[in-house]
């Protein structure tokens, strides 16, 4: 299959379209407001993040991909609270918010459940900062522990888990504390590629059943187009929002949906945006085609 | 088989049986060499234990010395005609042998005290104890909260570090005048000294444990709705604990070291009396057997704690691999 045949990235099947519209018509839940911010460190300015200006709507699956360096995890860590913007502001539900709140739950790359507790009392963790009590806290832990097919390990600790049911019950323990938002930071990628898959299908999967937003953030941009709603690509040094895509796959996805005309079509033109950006940047040499590799070896074409 | 030899390898795997061998070694070896030294006279023996002074003056029986003198003195008689000194080669009175020290041990539990105040082993071990345990809870009352709160509050950091940096480099034992000067001469200034030695580098150690936490553990904590004292008692004090009680295993050790210092100022008290008096009156036996008795009550209770450490703090050691 060659390029010229792909279809427009830009077009939208009917059904995907029809949704689109459906949920531009649904109430921003999150608003970023031209948020910039400067990392000063004694002389020189780094500008990471410059006028980000983007809404995410109500139950919207939203990936923000870009090449590294671009400023991505700056971007969800302000959006979670833990980093400060230098401009601008992040509103939930129209309130502009200071600081980290339960209103917006937060999956990190690293596995982050709290080691000394089991796996019932680590979902129950954000129950109880909400001040339920503990037999209703564990009760709501189990329905949220069942919803991500753990319930059997509740008694089990952290460390007796695999990568992704670690991440599974991540996902579960920042469910329960009921945020208005789920920010995952590159969430899966610490997994190998089965397991990779197969959490991504289990994230759509807690997402069709329950009332939740999504914003993911991604190098993968296989996982941006297969998750993603729509998708954000931010363009290094500074890092600006350069292009918004509407994901052109009808819902829900199947991972042969991956081998389809209008996802390689987007992924085509992701790649080609990204590989855009590193020409302009210092670091040309990174995932440049020209490797000089010496030749060490007196191999000839017959032995290999 | 194969355990031993992996043994004598670098990084090498070893197994349970290789392991055990090696730890009944770690006692026995130490304990022959002392037992050879001790019983079989060619290996060292460099004096010589009057039995009979025979002719010469200056020899009275029960008399230990050097054999070159003994037998200088041995000629001596020879050619005076006179009868000749006997006795038997012996070591130095500083290194009895492992039997009497394990008499002394066994007499130190058995016979009670011939007279005064802390006479035995036991009393004088009990006293020092005593000291030890008061010096360390209260190092700790202070130390531990005042750790957490300099590891995970920069205000307080910022406000206390100095001065217990300043106040670490000042050596326990130039405290010893002031703290009898102030505290009296008993009890009191014995236990001051142990907290000055203990605390300054307790609230350190512990500040450092706290900052070392998992800051990502914070992190997730904060975006789950934890700040405050909820965060300090539910995410950092249940997370720094196993290294915390470790710290705490070590800076113990630390409080014994002082109570060298602390038990010579005042009035002399404890097991460091104890060894100063037996030494004096040259009765090392004595003295080897309280060094035996701390050796022992120290390492059995590391172990302990150390075992205990295992049960209470499954997560940790599992989930460090």
């Amino acid at each position: 299959m060659t390029e010229h045949c792909l279809p427009d990235y830009r077009v939208l099947p009917p059904d995907v379209a029809e949704r689109m519209a459906q949920i531009r018509q649904r109430e921003c839940v999150m608003e970023i407001d031209h948020v910039g911010k400067v990392f000063a460190q004694k002389r020189n300015k780094t500008v990471a993040l410059e006028d980000i200006e983007f809404g995410v709507h109500r139950r919207e699956f939203v990936c923000v991909v870009g090449p590294s360096g671009c400023g991505k995890s700056t971007l969800i860590r302000i959006l979670a609270g833990l980093e400060d913007a230098t401009t601008g502001r992040i509103l939930v539900d129209g309130k502009p918010v200071n600081g980290p709140g339960p209103d917006r739950g937060m999956v990190f790359q690293k596995y982050t459940l709290f080691p000394w507790l089991d796996v019932c009392r680590n979902v129950m963790f954000g129950i109880e900062m909400g001040g339920t009590d503990r037999v209703e806290a564990r009760r709501q832990a189990m329905q949220w522990l069942q919803l991500v097919g753990l319930e059997q390990f509740a008694t089990s600790f952290p460390h007796q888990l695999s990568g992704g049911m670690q991440q599974r019950v991540a996902i579960a323990r920042a469910l329960a504390a009921r945020p208005r938002v789920l920010l995952m930071d590159e969430s899966f990628s610490a997994l190998d590629a089965q397991t990779r898959l197969k959490m991504q299908n289990y994230l759509m999967e807690i997402w069709r059943k329950i009332d939740i937003t999504i914003v993911f953030i991604t190098h993968d941009l296989d996982e941006a187009i297969y998750l993603a709603d729509r998708i954000l690509v931010l363009k290094p040094r500074p890092g600006r929002v350069e292009e918004v895509i509407e994901v052109p796959l009808s819902r829900p996805r199947r991972a042969a949906q991956m081998a389809s005309d209008e996802f390689l079509a987007t992924k085509a033109h992701l790649e080609a945006l990204i590989r855009s950006f590193g020409d302009t940047t210092e670091e040309t040499n990174e995932g440049g085609e020209d490797f000089d590799i010496p030749l060490l070896t007196l191999v000839t074409d017959k032995a290999e | 088989m194969q355990g031993f030899s992996a043994s004598w390898r670098l990084y090498g795997r070893t197994d349970r049986t290789a392991r055990g061998v090696f730890g009944v070694l770690a006692v026995l070896l130490p304990l022959l060499a002392w037992s050879a030294v001790s019983y079989l006279p060619f290996v060292w023996h460099p004096q010589v234990l009057i039995t009979d002074p025979g002719g010469e003056d200056y020899l009275e029986s029960g008399m230990r010395m050097n054999r070159a003198d003994f037998s200088r003195a041995v000629g001596e008689m020879r050619t005076k005609n006179l009868p000749v000194p006997q006795g038997v080669a012996t070591n130095p009175v500083y290194l009895p042998s492992p039997g009497e020290v394990l008499t002394a041990f066994g007499r130190a539990f058995t016979s009670s005290a011939p007279t005064g105040a802390e006479h035995s082993i036991t009393q004088a071990f009990g006293h020092s104890i005593q000291i030890i345990f008061w010096g360390f809870v209260i190092s700790s009352l202070i130390g531990v909260p005042l750790g957490v709160l300099c590891g995970a509050l920069p205000a307080v950091a910022r406000l206390v570090e100095p001065s217990v940096d300043f106040f670490r480099y000042l050596p326990a034992p130039a405290f010893g005048a002031l703290a009898v000067a102030i505290l009296g001469i008993y009890d009191a200034p014995k236990i001051a000294i142990i907290v000055i030695g203990t605390l300054f580098q307790q609230i350190l150690v512990i500040a450092n444990t706290t900052r070392k936490l998992d800051f990502a553990l914070i992190e997730a904590s904060r975006t789950l709705g934890a700040k405050g004292l909820k965060l300090l008692f539910r995410v950092v004090i249940p997370g720094i604990l196993p290294d915390l009680y470790r710290d705490q295993r070590i800076l113990l050790g630390w409080a014994w070291t002082y109570l060298i210092v602390a038990e010579l100022i005042g009035t002399s008290s404890g097991i460091t009396w104890f060894i100063t008096q037996q030494a004096r009156y040259q009765h090392f036996d004595n003295v080897y057997a309280a060094m035996v008795l701390i050796g022992i009550v120290g390492l059995g209770t590391d172990m302990v704690l150390g075992l205990l450490a295992r049960r209470l703090f499954t997560w940790k050691r599992e989930s460090d691999g």
